[in-house]
Order: C-alpha cells, then structure tokens, then sequence
C-alpha cells in the first residue's frame, strides 16, 4: 500500500523529467509530520493533513534545488533523503525527547485490529485512497491538457517551450504532486504502526520508484509492480516466522527483485527522454 | 502603392555573452509577402527571428508587429504573446515531442477541453480541418516518431498555423527535404500568402531565394547589410553582399579549374580514366551492408559501393536515409547485421575489418571526421591538446601507462602550426573555440595522421566560410595525394562540388552512382526522393 | 556565431588558471555559508548561542588532541569513501554503494586476519589484509559496472539495492557463525595489525586515528595520478565526459565503466582498514556509520579531485566529531542535518556560481572572448549517467 502511493507520486515526478529519488525522503518526512499531527490533535485525520503538508515541504525544496537552481538530480535527490533523515531525528529529539520512536498516537487499522486481517484493511480509508490516487495519477496523465504537459515536460522540453507552455511551473507542480503523494505513503505507514519510528520507512522509497521503472512508467503496470514488491515483503514477513530460512536472506528479497528487474527488463524500457535533464 | 508593413525591426541587439549576434540589425517584411533572410552560417539571422517569435528579449532596438492592423512596438515579448499575435516560428530542429501523437502536439499548450479532460476527438478534428484548408496532409494519430521528417515539418507549419499565425517565419526548411519536397512546400507557402499571411524565409541557398522569394535582405556578422526586390536580383549580386567580397561560389569554383577538352560548359570533368577506379586501386570495399537501426531492421539494406585510391566518393542524399548508420557500420561504432566492410592496408591488399572495434580498423587506416563534433569529434572540455590525440592515446602512452605529455605538446604544436589553428594555445579547452577552428581540430587530427581511407561526413556543417574553403583544399590535396575519401554531405553543393563520383541514398540503399560530369541537381534530385525506382 | 580569435598570452593563461579555481572553490565556500546560517537557526531553536556551540566544537576537535586524533581517524575513512565515488563520477557513474563497499572490504580483511597464523610476519600480513579489503570492495563494485555494462541498469538503483543485501548476507555470516558471543562482531584479529598513532606519539592521544592514515594520503596521491597522468585515466574521464567520443575514440566504454566500478568498490573497500585493522581489531557490524554516504559528500564537496577529497573529508570529520562534542548542548542530529544541507547547498551552488562569475568576468571585461555553450568546468553531467544507463549507448554493446 505505500508502494502504491509512493510509486504513483514517482510516476509523475518522472514523467515530467525530475528523477524521484526522493520518495524514501518524502516518506518518512509524511510519517513524521502525520504522527505530529495526529499526536497534538488526537485525530488521525489531521494526521493525515499535516503529512502532506510535510511531503509538499520538502517537495518544495527538492524542487526549488533541482528546477530553480537546477543541481544536480541525483545528488540532491540523494542529499534530501539524508535530509529527511537527520531532520526527523533532530525533531524526534525535540519534541519527544527521543532518540528512536515517539508516542503512539491514534491511527488507523493496523495492529488495534490484531486479527482483522482483511476486515481491517477494508476500514481503513487510507487504502481506499491509496487505490484512488493512482487510478488519478493515471487519468490525470493521460486524460487532460495538464498531464499533456507534464508528458511534454519530460520527453522534450524545448518542444513545450516553443509553443508557450511555461515548463518550469509544470515541473514544480508534479515535485509537489509527488511530494503530496510519497509522504502519504508515509503517512499510511505511521498512522498503521501508530508511531514513528526512526528510520521506518526502510527502503521502501526505493523500492517504489524500482516498480516506477518495472512498471515502464504506465500506472497500470506500476500498480502490477507494487503488488508484486508488497507480495514479496508479506512473504518474507512470513517466512521469518516460520523460521525455515534465515531471516535475513528473505530480508533481501525485495531488494534482489529489484535487481534482477532492473538488469532484465531495463533493456526494453525507455524512459522519458528528458529525465534528469535540466531545462533553460 | 504603399504596403502594409507586418514585422519591423530596427537597430536590434542581442548578445549571448561575450558573442554579439545581433549588431544593430533591421528588418522590414510588408503583409502579404515572401520575404528571405538571407546571410551565411553565424550572420545572425535565427538570433534575429528567434528575437521576434519571443524566444528571448533584444538587448537593444525596437520590434514592430503590425498583424493587428496597426503596427505596435512589441520589443521583448514572450513566446506566448507572440504567438497569440499571430507570430508562428518553424524551427530548424523540429520542436515536436516523439512520443505523443500529431493532434496531441498540435495542441499543446492550448488544449481543447472538454470539462477537466482533454478533448482528443476534438483536437483530431482540428488537424484535419486544418489539413484540408492549406494542402498539408497529415494523419491526426500517427505518433511523430513514425513520421518522415517532411511528415514532421508539415506539422510543425499546421502548429503554427492552429494558434492562428498571420507570420510565419521558417528557419532553413529545406534543409532536409528533397527537390521536390521543396517545391510542395513552395507550393503551400504560396497558398499561405495568397490566403493573406506573410512568410519569413532564413536561408543561405541562393538559388531558392530567387525561386520563391519576391524581397530580400541580407545580413552579415550581425548587421543588415542589404536589402533588395529579388526580382533585381541575381545569385551573385546577394553573395557578394553576403559575403564582402566577390565569392567564387562552389560551382563557379570547379568551372575556374582548367576545363579540359570537350567540356558541356557547366562542369570541368577530371581526366578520364580516372573517373572510374579499378579493382586493384579500391581502398575501401563494401559488399551487401545491412545494419540495423533502433527504427528498422534494415537501416542500410544490402548496400555495396566501393572507393579508389586517389578518388573523392561522394554520398548525397536527405539526412535520415541510413546515412549516419553506413558511416558508424564502417568504422566500428555499430555492428553489422550482414556483409562485409574491407579496407585496404599499406601494402594495398584488402582487409576484411568487418568484426573489428573502432581502434583496430583506425590503426590499420581509417580515419573518420564525425558529423557531429560535439558530441563525437571533440572532448569539450578537454585541451586542444588533448584532443589532438583522441584515438590515438595509446600511441602517446610511456611505460607503465602514464601519457607522454612532450610528445603530446610537440604533437599539438605541429597541428595547430600545420592547420592554422586559433587560438594557437594548446591548453585552451576546445570549448572555446569556435566551430571552424573545432572543425580544424578534428580534420588536423584525422589527416594529420597516417591513413588510408578518409571518411568525412558533413565536414563543414557549422563552419564559416573562410574554414570551408581551407577544409576543402584540405580534402582535395589528400585526393591528390593518392588517398581514399568518402565524402557523405547533405549540402549537395558540397558534394558536386568536391566528388569525383557522387552516389545518392536513399532508404538504406544506393540509388544511382554518377560520374561528377553528370551529377547535377536535377539529374539526382529524383533519386533523392526515392522517384526513380531502386537500381544500385 | 563564431567567437573573436584570442590573443594568447601568458597573462592569459594565468587568468584562465585562476578562474579555474575560482570555480571550484566557490561553490563549497557558498555551500559552508549557507550551512553556517541554517546551523545558527537550528542552534537557536535549541536556545543556545551559535557562537558558543561553534567555539564548543572547534575546541573539541582541533582543540584538543583527543579530538584532533578522532578527526584524523574519521577522515581516513572519509578520504576512502570521497575517492571512490569521486572516481565512478569522473567515470560518469553513480556510486551509492560505498557504504555495502566499505564493510565488505573491512568484513574481507578481519577475515583474513583471522584465518593467517599468528606467527605471519607483520608486514606482509598487513599487505595481504589490505589486499584482502580492496578485494572485498572491489567484488562488491563489480555488480553494480557489470550490470550497467552489459544491461544498461542503473547503477543509482543497483547500488543502492546492493547495500542493503551485502549488509544483510554480512549481518547473516557474522551472526550466525563467526561472532563473539553477546556482540556482533568478529574476534580480534591476529595478524595484520596497524599500530594507532596515539602509540607512536602523545599528539593523539586515546584517539583511534592510525597508521591507514598514511595509506589514505598515499591512496590519494596514487588516484590523482591514475586521473590525470595516465592513459586509462584519460579515457576514464573521456567516458564520464563524452562517452559518444569515448567510443569514437576507440575506447571501449562497458570495459571502462565495468573497470572502473570494481577500483572505486575496492577504494571503498580500503576504507575498512581503518577500523579493523588499525582500530578495534575486529569486524564489527555497522562500524561504516554513514561513511559510505558521507562520501559523496567528501567527494561533491571536494570536486572530484583527490586534493579537494583530502580537505573535504577533514571538513566532514570534524562536523561529525564536533557533532559529538556539543551533544549536551545540541543534538548531534543537528549535524546530520547540517551535511544535507551542506551536499545540497554545494549541488546548487555549482551551476550558480559558474553563471555568476561568467557574468561578472563578462562585466569587467567584455574582450573576453569565451564561447557562450554551457559553461564546463570538466564536471561529468552524472544526472545525465542515470537518464543514459536506461537507453543503453548505442553500440557500447561491443
């Protein structure tokens, strides 16, 4: 389910040209403010609020390095995630006086509803909205004038520019879209667990953007390569209770996936032509 | 009779830098008309265009449009304003995106919606509508990176055409298309301006400026240096107001030579029996090529020529034919799906080098000057020095692999000598030069070491005219001198003006192969297009 | 638009040198600059005095010998990371995985510790244990040049994957067979040892930094040379410049991107000697701590050259122990905070202060006569290797 978030705001992002390295950062920065927010107010919901509100921040930066001042993609992208990491622990200690984890606060679903298993991933509106973000991102690229430009944007620049369509702004836009969408995959994490916990997005920032690249940057497929990765992690969670091979061999699964897809199929996909490119 | 005036500039000034493209500049194209801009590479008549379709702001003088009825001064407005007046510029390199469709380039930037979606249904309708009224046909759906590049450039006019262009300014159009190719698109720019629009034309082809063109003005280094009605005008009077100076133009240049006996008054013909190689003289065979490409199988399609010592082979043909992907089969830089390249060696005996890397066939002989020297002839950022050994590094290496940098700086010092290369410092990074003197760089490089067999390819794109005639010189004294060139041009003067023998290709294969007496424009202007049947 | 001819002169070329630098140091200074400012703010939230906390750190780094040593120390290994990246850069790749590199080549040198008897002569159990380490690394960093070579993958992505599986297989082996029980380290080696500095002289007191730091300097001496002196260096930097010329120039760019991700893994790699063979004598789990990713830093700060990699790698070293000197008045988070924004700052800073200095050269001199492409300052365009890996070069499949 993060994947399926963090992965829709990748496949926008890179549509538009700027390489979305920073998933993992814009995660963990959506579960950090959505446990702050959840925590001073008690609701989830403005949880929920206050994470994307954190996402769009550091979305906002990321793109004003890379689009404004046009650094480096890559380098930023990296510098972000280490960003995200020191700022939530340098806050983690600040507000909670914490090194680790802070308070539980109230979230959805997850371990409250021990048994629920399915019954509770139903309940949860995060899911729900989680599926619907996609199916958006989806319907938003291909189906009205501003994913046109977003496409544009990221194949051929100077094309869009030639005929008045303002591309910087256009890549601001999908940073931010990304932003939004990546922390609520954070989000979705913290308010499941009902704390923050240092570094808990574990990677999983990059695992989506490899289902952004497996899945050739189409949602459809996207979506195939989330569940795929997911089924991956829910096996390996399983196949360390069961105690059958040693825990840290199924710990790599995903990340080998990962590999393996990238080294197959890479040679067919074809990205947006101007990725990583910075525009004049 | 006084005309409406549609574009006025005056005393316009633009500088990248240190670079003054624009040195007070004017212009003055009236409604209704066909006008040229006319100047050689580098005189600045794109920066002056671009200025006008809003790409960027002067840095001084006035810009006027008059599409509105009354002439406005709209100095440093943006594209978008520009094209909302009814500005519309077709740009040398086609600012389309690959990956969409027709319709969905045309109208970008100014969809047509249908609540919060995009109406495609719509916008096919428009590119159809809009195909029928000018004669530009083009299927709304096809993906542009499956259109032809005459395909391509019909939609980029309709592009202009859609946001409602009253001026339409066209940037070296026939750059890529073939003769008749040209003669549509003179046929639509007619139409245009008979339904009341007016056309800009920069190009530096003498000859279709007199065609098509009813005004003229010139431009050298930045400035406006005449104007004329073409209808006073002939090709020479317009180069020398070029150029400064009375120019020999290139076909002038080869009738100048001694004409031998029996001439047909156009062209001087070398002295027979040298027209045509013999066997035992080919330095460079090849036999049934076929390579691939990322868009077919058969980029180059079962294709054999071969090239004689001491002789010019010059390929012409619209670029996009497979050209690029001959040149890369022959010197390594792609492989071949099926036959063979040989070449000969020192002692003349052929070599097959068909499954050789790039090092081992220019070891044995091969020099290449690539078409595109920025991204494959120089190392930008790396000293003339430097570059002056790129390929051949391993030759300048001292035991235990460390590069020998005195022989490198006298190797430097003896090119940029030999080739009057400037700047003559050389630790400057090629980066700085400029295109003619990069030019220089690569050409001193190739030639100035041991070869068999030249292959150039478009040697003087980008090249002032002053590097042009000394690169020429260059090609023809290496002729002379019993060396094996392969000249592939897309200037077709170019071509007919250097080869011995010019070959035309098209569609991967080679169409026709002339001797130099019989090659002209016209006769090879059908097989350019593909008009002719193939023949080899 | 072709440019005026040059004049050339001595004087000239003099200016050029020292534009050159300019352009290479400004942007980290801007970038320190810009982490002062933000580290003020954060230290006021905290409600201390920026000046304090600065004299703080400065005095429990440089300050005092303690702390200088554990500069020196945490600065070797930075050095090791810094020219491993800074070499795949200047190859045009990305190498995110030093940190996986470090611990397999300090893993690979506690092991072969280990397994040579104790009666080894020292010295040559040394060679081999630093062998052993660049090995190690080196193993690592051919997954990453292998897949890019032959697949076109990129090595963003597959390092970053890379790390945490060799982590992952390294906890595995450690845990389960060869740890010391209750910890989660390897015993102490028995040969190979590299003598700390504090042993040799009273300067460094109690501090870790030892003899690998003579190895780091040395290690940098011998990359600069590699870079620019020899014939696989040109075409290494050829390949990271221009890899269309590269090629055209007959040099096989999958071999160079391959050859040059396994040397930057075995730099890495050496960085492992640091803790194990010269500090605590074992391999213990984690001992990089973000060395790996600091060496990026080292090296974006340190511009890709061996000389910049030595000073940006104090620069770090003394952040991050300085760090640790002010905790009670200021998280030591802070610091982690202050390198991103240091990486970010630098990465920006980059292209601005180029255009800014052309601008105001343009100002001062307008005869100037430079080309107005895209200003160069010999920088790999790295965020175009990651749009590159994924649409193979054509033909580098060789």
């Amino acid at each position: 389910m993060p994947y399926l978030f963090a992965a829709a705001g990748g496949i926008v992002s890179e549509r538009a040209g700027i390489i979305a390295l920073t998933l993992e950062g814009f995660m963990l920065t959506g579960a950090f403010c959505a446990v702050l927010g959840s925590f001073y107010s008690g609701s989830p919901w403005v949880g929920i609020i206050a994470g994307m509100g954190g996402g769009l921040l550091a979305a906002l930066l990321h793109a004003l390095a890379t689009i404004r001042y046009r650094a480096d993609q890559v380098v930023v992208g990296i510098a972000m995630n280490l960003l995200a990491v020191g700022v939530t622990r340098f806050f983690l200690r600040l507000a909670f006086d914490s090194s680790s984890n802070s308070p539980r606060v109230p979230g959805f679903g997850g371990a409250e509803v021990a048994s629920g298993g399915v019954l509770a991933t139903v309940a949860n509106p995060l899911v729900w909205l989680g599926i619907l973000t996609m199916a958006a991102v989806g319907w938003l690229l291909f189906r009205t004038p501003f994913g046109l430009r977003v496409r544009a944007a990221g194949e051929k620049p100077e094309a869009a520019l030639s005929v008045g369509v303002p591309v910087l702004r256009v890549r601001w836009a999908a940073v931010a879209l990304s932003g939004i969408c990546a922390s609520l995959a954070g989000v979705y994490l913290a308010l499941d667990q009902h704390q923050f916990t240092d570094g808990m997005t574990a990677g999983r920032g990059f695992i989506a953007l490899a289902a952004v690249i497996f899945g050739k940057w189409d949602p459809k497929r996207v979506t195939i390569a989330c569940l795929l990765f997911a089924a991956a992690e829910t096996m390996q969670i399983r196949l360390q209770a069961l105690q059958l091979v040693p825990s840290q061999f199924v710990e790599m699964i995903p990340y080998v996936l990962t590999i393996v897809a990238l080294a197959g199929v890479v040679g067919r996909a074809v990205q947006p032509a101007a990725l990583g490119k910075a525009v004049d | 009779m006084t005309e409406r005036v549609a574009v006025r500039m005056s005393s316009v000034v633009k500088r990248f830098g240190p670079v003054v493209a624009n040195a007070g500049a004017d212009l003055e194209v009236a409604v209704g008309e066909i006008h040229a801009l006319v100047g050689e590479n580098g005189a600045g008549k794109s920066t002056l265009m671009r200025l006008l379709a809003g790409l960027y702001p002067p840095d001084g003088g006035r810009v006027e449009v008059g599409t509105s009825g009354t002439l406005r001064d709209v100095t440093g407005w943006s594209t978008r304003e520009a094209i909302d007046a009814g500005v519309g510029m077709v740009h040398q390199h086609f600012m389309l995106v690959p990956t969409l469709t027709v319709a969905e380039n045309l109208v970008l930037g100014r969809e047509l919606r249908r609540g919060w979606s995009l109406d495609r249904a719509g916008a096919e309708r428009e590119v159809r509508s809009l195909s029928d009224r000018t004669g530009l046909r083009v299927e709304p759906s096809r993906l542009v990176s499956h259109l032809s590049v005459g395909e391509a450039q019909r939609v980029e006019i309709l592009r202009t055409l859609y946001r409602g262009a009253k001026v339409l300014i066209l940037d070296e159009p026939t750059a890529v298309l073939s003769p008749p190719e040209v003669r549509e698109l003179w046929k639509v720019l007619r139409r245009l301006r008979d339904d009341g629009g007016t056309v800009i034309l920069i190009t530096h082809k003498l000859d279709e400026v007199i065609e098509i063109s009813e005004a003229i003005t010139v431009m050298r280094a930045g400035r406006t240096v005449g104007r004329m009605k073409t209808a006073e005008a002939t090709p020479r009077s317009i180069a020398r107001m070029m150029v400064g100076r009375d120019v020999v133009l290139a076909l002038d240049g080869r009738t100048d030579r001694e004409p031998e006996g029996g001439s047909t008054g156009q062209r001087a013909v070398r002295a027979p029996g040298a027209a045509f190689p013999v066997p035992h003289d080919t330095a460079l065979e090849v036999s049934s090529l076929t390579v691939a490409s990322a868009r077919k199988p058969n980029e180059v399609d079962s294709l054999s020529f071969s090239v004689a010592r001491g002789e010019i082979f010059g390929i012409a043909g619209v670029e996009g034919n497979g050209q690029t992907e001959l040149i890369e089969a022959i010197t390594g830089l792609r492989a071949v799906r099926s036959g063979t390249v040989r070449v000969a060696d020192s002692s003349g005996t052929l070599q097959d080098v068909t499954n050789r890397d790039v090092r081992s066939r220019a070891d044995s002989g091969l020099s290449h000057i690539p078409e595109d020297r920025h991204r494959r002839g120089l190392v930008l950022d790396y000293s003339i020095a430097d570059n002056l050994i790129l390929g051949l590094q391993h030759r300048f290496t001292s035991g235990g692999g460390s590069l020998d940098r005195s022989r490198i700086g006298a190797n430097a010092a003896s090119r940029i000598a030999t080739f009057d290369i400037r700047p003559p410092d050389a630790s400057l990074p090629s980066r700085a030069l400029s295109g003619g003197n990069q030019q220089k760089i690569v050409i001193a490089r190739e030639m100035g070491r041991e070869f068999v067999v030249l292959i150039a390819a478009q040697p003087t794109r980008g090249v002032d005219v002053g590097a042009i005639e000394f690169i020429h010189a260059q090609l023809r004294r290496a002729r002379d001198e019993g060396k094996a060139i392969l000249l592939v041009s897309a200037d077709l003067v170019e071509i007919l003006a250097l080869s011995d023998r010019v070959a035309v290709m098209y569609g991967g294969r080679i169409v026709v192969t002339l001797p130099s007496a019989e090659a002209t424009a016209e006769t090879l202007g059908p097989y350019m297009t593909g008009a002719h049947g193939t023949a080899a | 638009m072709t440019g005026a001819p040059l004049d050339t002169t001595a004087a000239d070329r003099r200016q050029r040198l020292r534009e050159r630098i300019e352009e290479s140091i400004l942007p980290p200074l801007v970038a320190l600059a810009i982490a002062a400012v933000v580290g003020d703010l954060l230290i006021i939230t905290f409600g201390q005095a920026p000046g304090e906390v600065y004299r703080q750190l400065l005095e429990g780094t440089w300050g005092n010998a303690y702390g200088f040593g554990q500069v020196i120390y945490k600065a070797t290994t930075l050095t090791f990371t810094g020219l491993a990246v800074a070499l795949g850069i200047r190859a045009g790749l990305f190498n995110i995985g030093a940190e996986s590199q470090l611990a397999a080549g300090g893993f690979a040198a506690a092991v072969i510790g280990l397994v040579l008897p104790g009666g080894t002569p020292g010295f040559l159990a040394t060679i081999l244990c630093v062998l052993a380490a660049s090995v190690g690394g080196g193993v690592v960093g051919s997954v990453p040049g292998v897949l890019r070579a032959r697949f076109g993958a990129s090595e963003v992505i597959v390092t970053i994957m890379l790390n945490f599986i060799v982590l992952a297989l390294l906890n595995y082996v450690v845990a389960t067979h060869l740890a010391v029980a209750e910890t989660l380290h390897t015993p102490e080696i028995a040969a190979g040892r590299l003598a700390r500095l504090a042993d040799l002289s009273p300067m460094f007191a109690g501090s870790a930094a030892n003899l690998t730091v003579l190895l780091a300097l040395l290690t940098a001496a011998i990359v600069w040379w590699y870079l620019f002196r020899t014939r696989a260096g040109y075409e290494l930097r050829v390949v990271g410049l221009q890899p269309d010329a590269a090629e055209y120039g007959g040099v096989r760019v999958g071999n160079v991107w391959g050859k040059a991700m396994i040397v930057s893994g075995a730099l890495a790699g050496l960085g492992g000697v640091n803790y194990v063979l010269g500090y605590k004598h074992y391999y213990e789990e984690g001992f990089g701590a973000g060395s790996g990713f600091l060496g990026i830093a080292v090296a974006l700060v340190g511009r890709n050259h061996p000389v910049g990699i030595v000073i940006a790698a104090l620069l770090f070293a003394t952040l991050s122990q300085g760090g640790l000197a002010v905790n009670a008045l200021v998280p030591k988070q802070m610091v982690d905070v202050l390198t991103a924004i240091v990486i970010i700052a630098v990465a920006t800073a980059v292209p601005e202060v180029r255009r800014a200095l052309g601008t105001l050269r343009r100002r001062r001199d307008p005869g100037i006569g430079r080309a107005p492409v895209g200003g160069g300052q010999g920088e790999p365009d790295v965020g175009n290797s990651v749009a590159r890996s994924q649409f193979p070069v054509a033909g580098s499949q060789q």
